[in-house]
């Protein structure tokens, strides 16, 4: 197993700004602030339904220093392929475009625009921030929602009964010259790997898991050490494929217990023994799974 | 000059004179020769634009949006289930203010699958704040789609170029194509008032509380309101330069008549034959074409409307649980006339999923109408099976 911790500088200058509207210990804009620390202001932003609508603030405000767009749930993807292209009709090939969505508009209703436009490579940075479920409507359960999760839509007498879509294999499936997975508790690899993205073209994807204290039921000030035990814990691993081939780990995942982090959330509170150990083996198996991905390359 | 080419690819060298910077298309019969046309000016170099080659037709319609945030000039093309794919996107472009030009060759919806023309596609998207044109042929198509861009970018509206399926997409005709000079002279390149700009963020579409969204909507009113005017100033200065303009409706063989046929599309040439028959045998009978269904002309129509006995719209779409739309729309306006000079509307339906209207089905209309005083149902269906 390679392992590469990049340390980095954090840029300075920010681009979102105080007095946004997330929630309390979100990981929602800490995702946004860090990737447009290194993109800078020379960036534009196609931003589909998802909690983000909130955080950047109602018409006529915006907690963004850079243009966005606010479109469709299912069109982040087209839309930044639109955004590209006028661009480049128009001589502009400096401008990064992202296209930033929560796991709703990604995994399930923006699948499509986004398979659509990672096969055609577009030229943008895609940057999923996944809280596991659909957060700004209340809670429900998406098909990133964890096996055994409670939400809104998948009570606690019939808990989440799918494992979470492996939505980075999807991204290496089209064989986009970038993806990775990257969590807002290990700011140094986010960065190194928003850095690395953008020094590419085509289509880069960064997956970046974004606790959220409501949705998954935690006290406020937990949100960066319940991400570090997710990362820790080989639940939710950093990782980095290119040209959907090479595939490497790219922090230390020493832990091997699921058991803590799930007892630290509230939407895993109602889990029995023979769920936790389920949920533990199913890990490991996974990780059997990525570790073959390194070897191997599949 | 003049070249012999279907309705389809009048649509392409609409879009290619006019610099369409951004297009992005998915293929939907009877639409795809135009954006294959399309691929072939971009590849060969006639058309220097951005090609997306999207997945769907709702991605066609948010890319066209993107690429028309950032100031860039963008179209598309669709038909029938394509359109109404888009649909959620139609509102987004006319709400958003972005002024895309699409064209829309219209085709029946499914089920029963259908490929050939009727209207009902088009008129789903009433109320999605597209300006909408109806062409008659293949030199109205050409023209009118270089005229859309300049009047989308006028208005800051997206503009919605229609055409039947087959018989005016898929027929040959001869069409003058304009000279490129003169239509940069006419359309120069689109300098947009407000676009994504790095130098000058700002959000866009943002939330929006009931504090402002009504005024947001009454400037998209307003907009509309002004596109009636916007479209006479620019068709009047295509004509200056081509010598053509259509009108957003036209009167023909109307003087004196005591019966009006409504028309548009494709069935307006086979009427105006009709027409022609009828007056050379006496019969006061003429037609008025609607060009343009939204913003609505209604001023226009019920002033050529207005004091003539009786009127036959022909419907080639039907909502449901009403009757044919135009019909609808022409009762509406004629509410407005005093009673004496109010006509009596027959609302005919026909030609649906592409079923033939010949000039022997006009006839019938005509001699149906004309010995009716007054039409026995609020729809009356023509040459149906019962």
């Amino acid at each position: 197993m390679s392992q590469v911790m990049i340390k980095d500088q954090v840029p300075e200058k920010d681009y979102l700004t105080s007095g946004h509207l997330a929630c309390p210990g979100c990981g929602a804009p800490i995702a946004m602030r860090m990737v447009l620390k290194v993109l800078g202001p020379k960036t534009m932003v196609s931003l589909p339904a998802c909690c983000w609508s909130i955080i950047a603030g109602p018409f006529p405000q915006s907690s963004l220093k850079v243009p966005l767009y606010h479109t469709a749930f299912e069109t982040a993807a087209a839309l930044a392929s639109g955004i590209r292209a006028g661009l480049d009709a128009r001589g502009d090939t400096e401008t990064t475009v992202l296209a930033w969505a929560g796991d709703g508009g990604t995994f399930d209703i923006g699948m499509q625009a986004l398979s659509g436009a990672a096969e055609r490579n577009e030229n943008f940075i895609y940057c999923c921030y996944d809280n596991e479920a659909y957060m700004n409507t209340g809670i429900q359960r998406s098909s990133s929602t964890p096996w055994g999760a409670w939400t809104t839509t998948t009570p606690v007498q019939s808990p989440e009964a799918s494992p979470k879509k492996d939505l980075l294999a999807i991204m290496a499936a089209h064989r986009v010259p970038y993806a990775a997975t990257a969590c807002v508790a290990y700011p140094d690899d986010l960065i190194a790997k928003v850095r690395k993205a953008k020094e590419m073209k085509g289509t880069r994807f960064l997956q970046i898991l974004a606790p959220c204290p409501p949705g998954w039921k935690f006290a406020d000030e937990d949100s960066i050490q319940i991400g570090r035990m997710a990362v820790q814990n080989k639940i939710f691993p950093l990782m980095e494929v290119e040209d959907g081939a090479r595939w490497r780990f790219t922090v230390d995942h020493r832990g091997d217990a699921v058991e803590p982090y799930l007892k630290k959330q509230g939407r895993f509170r109602h889990l029995k023994d023979w769920q936790i150990s389920k949920i533990q083996s199913d890990v490991n198996e996974r990780w059997r799974v990525l570790e073959n991905r390194v070897k191997y390359g599949t | 000059m003049k070249k012999v080419m279907v309705g389809n690819h009048a649509v392409a060298y609409g879009a290619m004179l006019a610099r369409a910077e951004v297009i992005s298309a998915y293929p939907i019969t009877p639409q795809t020769q135009i954006m294959e046309e399309l691929s072939e000016m971009v590849a060969d170099g006639r058309l220097k634009a951005r090609y997306i080659k999207v997945e769907s037709e709702h991605s066609a319609m948010a890319s066209c949006i993107g690429a028309s945030a950032t100031g860039a000039r963008a179209f598309t093309a669709t038909s029938s289930q394509g359109l109404v794919l888009m649909h959620e996107m139609l509102h987004w472009a006319s709400s958003g203010r972005h002024p895309v030009v699409m064209a829309a060759v219209n085709r029946a919806l499914a089920p029963g699958l259908n490929i050939w023309t009727d209207q009902n596609d088009t008129l789903a998207q009433r109320d999605t704040g597209w300006i909408q044109l109806y062409c008659e042929n293949g030199q109205e198509v050409i023209d009118t789609t270089i005229m859309a861009f300049k009047l989308a970018e006028t208005v800051n509206l997206p503009v919605m170029v229609v055409l039947d399926a087959f018989y005016l997409s898929h027929t040959s005709e001869p069409v003058d194509i304009p000279d490129q000079a003169m239509v940069d002279k006419f359309l120069p390149r689109r300098e947009a008032r407000y676009k994504l700009d790095t130098d000058e963020p700002h959000a866009f579409g943002a939330l929006t509380k009931p504090d402002a969204y009504m005024e947001i909507r009454l400037r998209q009113q307003d907009a509309m309101d002004e596109a009636r005017h916007a479209f006479k100033k620019v068709e009047a200065e295509w004509k200056k330069l081509s010598g053509r303009s259509y009108g957003a409706i036209e009167s023909y063989e109307a003087k004196d008549a005591e019966l009006l046929l409504v028309t548009s599309g494709t069935i307006t040439s086979t009427s105006r034959y009709v027409v022609n028959e009828l007056r050379a045998e006496g019969k006061k009978v003429g037609l008025v074409k609607v060009k343009m269904f939204r913003p609505s002309p209604m001023a226009e129509i019920r002033k050529a409307l207005a004091g003539v006995k009786k009127v036959a719209v022909l419907d080639r779409n039907i909502s449901p649980g009403h009757g044919g739309v135009f019909a609808q729309e022409i009762r509406s306006a004629l509410y407005e006339l005093p009673l004496e000079d109010r006509p009596v509307l027959f609302g005919y339906v026909l030609g649906l999923g592409g079923r033939d209207v010949t000039p022997k089905t006009i006839r019938e209309i005509v001699d149906r109408t004309m010995a009716s005083k007054a039409p026995e149902r609020h729809d009356l269906w023509v040459g149906v099976a019962s």
